[in-house]
């Protein structure tokens, strides 16, 4: 019995390994520490502090969707109810003078999503799939709701705040300045990963993968695949819920906007545009979303329809997300035929640009005509100016976007036979080597 | 108190039937494509504003008529442009891809009509009482929207049961592979069910416009109503689908008509503590709760008859 055990364990990480392994968190520590340093200006500690709130969010997101195998739509009720109660329990502690320091404050709202996350969530994860996904969205029409009827909690329209500089104070922070806050948020961010990390290392996070792939194999090996999404699920809302609390703390608010779909569908995005087959995935997705939608609602009225344009390109051609694509590359660049596939990529990138290009001026001069048709017809959009009235404009759009699809399409089919020259090659030299 | 029944069962039902407009073609392409469309009540949307874009150019008939069929031809579109590609990524990526499909809708609604109610009215020559009942005047533009809904029901239900097509769509539902071994285009056959689906919704959506209110969310606030209904009466049963939409449209109705509350039964009594924390249930009216009744309905039918009424597999 033990022989076997040997034989089938992975053998022990070497040291460079487990080096390389603590390595990456220490440098990860390192990072966090010092990037105020260098970005120092209020506007991007309030940034990075959005990205830390947001990368938790996704990864405890990516507990149920990547790793477990389950869609859900309704993942912010967790998240927002994990707010509510850390703004509640702010107001309290502060009333009452209790010796409870801000730091430790995330944990009432991972609590909280705990509490809930076993709540609703037997009943939730009793099917996976599809039926799983309308009940999250059932589930989660139920809760935002309810929170609009509940308004000695909730609030109503206009949400509940706190006061966060009036707590406990350890070390002399007062956690009024934003500087203190990123700290504050990079802190659990950091802990909340290596401990997402840690979790899918574990029995119970292989089991969940398990039970993404083959639900009715786990249960002949002898496990409950309801127990296993349930477990799954609890974590999830546990996690969402540190998110809620520190986005509640960052804002010193609590809305119903926290709860609703608007804020369920975000994180869906970020999970999935990131991409959810890595552990790495959401992270790189929550980095990516939050920098897009502040930076697009700077440059265009309708960043949205971009950011749902975006996710459907995504959902069409590169189902693996961001991490996805360049993982892709990977077994190319180990057997050195990158080089191949790089020309042709070039090649299909410019029709590609042209296309998004012309897409992004109809749309522009489109809107022009509909949102606000009485305005100047020189309007501005990403930072160029232009003339929406001009035909020129109507005919460059018109042949970038037709041009660049025709283009565009008989080139990504070169790219295609290009990677599969390069990925045959590739395994041409793994088989030999 | 019987006024209130007799309206309130014939506003349910409605309501009801125009559930089922949108149910039935959103069950049908479950069953056939195994892929919820999350984009179905963006299709209800835009047969609103197409009906209330064209209706001001040619007439209401007219866009009764043709506001349908161009939401049927996106809805071919989009199954053949993008839900068939995206199939071989399974179905969590066909579900995904209509998410961002109904946001994308929105987005581009909003863009071209505005966030704002449109004014979408009701035709002048539908726009008088139907009938008194006890001094209550019943609009004969909703006996309208009734015989529409319940006409197309019985229409869809001869198709379905006895032409060659409707035999054609019932085996592909349970046997696709045998269906296409026959000889049968099953893609075609699913393009075009998704067509005809998106293209009831879209009927749905111009017969309601004029009634309910036409604005940019009511796709969002309409299409968790709608996942509520199949899942109620049984993913994929058609009939399932039927008594769910009845029964949350007369629930619903009822509800909202219903002032009584907590405070009201019990108000005598008044414990201390309901003055405070429990202020809001205490307090609260039915017909304030109305909006959540569905999704009370759907954790009930989760916990004690998880396959739906009607329902018989497990997806």
């Amino acid at each position: 019995m033990s022989e076997i055990a040997t034989t089938v364990a992975p053998p022990l990480p070497t040291a460079t390994e487990k080096l390389k392994f603590y390595g990456m968190w220490v440098a990860a520590a390192v990072v966090l520490v010092l990037l105020p340093r260098v970005f120092g200006s209020g506007g991007s500690l309030t940034t990075f502090s959005l990205i830390g709130i947001s990368i938790i969010f996704s990864l405890s997101y990516n507990i149920l969707l990547g790793q477990t195998g389950l869609l859900s739509f309704g993942h912010a009720v967790y998240y927002g109810l994990g707010g509510f109660l850390v703004i509640h329990a702010i107001n309290i502690i502060g009333a009452n003078k209790l010796p409870i320091p801000l730091p430790v404050i995330p944990l009432i709202g991972g609590l909280t999503g705990l509490f809930f996350g076993a709540l609703l969530g037997w009943v939730s994860t009793q099917r996976s799939g599809t039926a799983f996904a309308m009940i999250s969205l059932g589930v989660a029409e139920l809760i935002a709701s309810s929170a609009l009827i509940l308004r000695t909690f909730f609030g109503g329209e206009a949400g509940v705040s706190a006061n966060r500089t009036k707590l406990f104070k350890i070390f002399g922070w007062s956690f009024g300045p934003q500087i203190q806050i990123y700290y504050l948020v990079a802190a659990w961010t950091l802990i909340a990963v290596i401990a997402m990390y840690a979790l899918t290392r574990t029995p119970l996070g292989r089991m969940c993968n398990a039970v993404r792939d083959n639900p009715e194999r786990v249960q002949f090996v002898g496990y409950n695949p309801h127990v296993v999404r349930y477990l799954a699920f609890c974590f999830s809302g546990f996690f969402a819920g540190i998110a809620g609390a520190l986005a509640a703390i960052n804002f010193e608010i609590a809305n119903s906007a926290y709860l609703g779909a608007q804020q369920s569908g975000t994180v869906l995005f970020a999970a999935f545009i990131g991409g959810i087959g890595f552990f790495i995935g959401p992270i790189v997705g929550a980095i990516f979303v939050t920098i897009l939608s502040l930076g697009l609602s700077d440059l265009t009225q309708v960043w949205q329809l971009y950011f749902g344009l975006i996710f459907i390109a995504v959902v069409l051609f590169a189902p693996g997300g961001i991490t996805g694509l360049l993982m892709m590359h990977r077994p190319l660049l180990k057997a050195g035929t990158l080089p191949q596939v790089l020309p042709s990529y070039l090649f299909a990138l410019v029709p590609t640009l042209a296309m998004i290009a012309g897409l992004v001026l109809a749309v522009e001069t489109i809107v022009h005509y509909t949102v606000n048709p009485g305005d100047d017809s020189h309007i501005k959009a990403f930072g160029i100016p232009f003339d929406a009235a001009s035909p020129s404009i109507w005919a460059i759009s018109a042949v970038l976007l037709v041009g660049g699809f025709l283009v565009a399409r008989k080139d990504w089919v070169r790219v295609k036979e290009a990677w599969d020259r390069a990925g045959s090659l590739a395994r041409e030299k793994d088989v030999s080597a | 108190m019987l006024e209130l029944i007799v309206i309130s069962t014939l506003n349910g039902i409605l309501f009801g039937m125009l559930l089922f407009l949108m149910a039935s073609g959103l069950t049908v392409i479950f069953s056939m494509l195994g892929v919820l469309n999350f984009a179905h009540a963006s299709f209800y949307m835009l047969g609103a504003f197409f009906g209330f874009q064209i209706s001001r150019w040619f007439g209401f008939w007219t866009a009764l008529l043709i506001a349908p069929l161009l939401a049927g031809a996106i809805g071919v579109a989009v199954e053949r442009f993008g839900l068939r590609p995206v199939h071989r990524n399974g179905h969590v990526a066909e579900l995904l891809f209509t998410f961002g499909l109904a946001f994308v809708i929105e987005e581009i609604v909003q863009i071209i009509w505005g966030k704002s109610p449109v004014d979408f009215r009701i035709p002048s020559s539908l726009d008088f009482p139907a009938f008194t009942i006890f001094s209550t005047n019943y609009p004969a533009y909703k006996m309208f929207m009734l015989l529409v809904s319940i006409a197309i029901f019985a229409a869809l239900l001869i198709v379905l049961k006895k032409t060659r097509i409707g035999l054609i769509v019932q085996a592909a539902l349970t046997h696709p592979h045998m269906v296409a071994h026959l000889g049968h285009n099953v893609g075609r056959i699913f393009m075009l069910v998704f067509g005809v689906g998106t293209a009831l919704a879209a009927v749905a959506g111009v017969i309601a416009g004029p009634a309910l209110v036409t604005q940019s969310n009511m796709a969002g606030l309409l299409g968790p109503i709608l996942f509520v209904v199949v899942v109620v009466g049984g993913l994929g049963s058609l009939p399932g689908a039927f008594v769910a939409s009845l029964l949350i449209g007369l629930i619903q109705t009822f509800a909202v008509s219903m002032n009584g509350s907590l405070s009201g039964a019990f108000g005598p009594l008044s414990p201390a503590y309901a003055s405070t924390w429990l202020a809001d249930i205490w307090s609260v009216t039915i017909a304030q709760v109305a909006p959540i009744v569905p999704y009370v309905l759907l954790v009930l039918i989760l916990i004690f008859r998880p396959m739906g009424l009607l329902g018989t597999r497990d997806t």
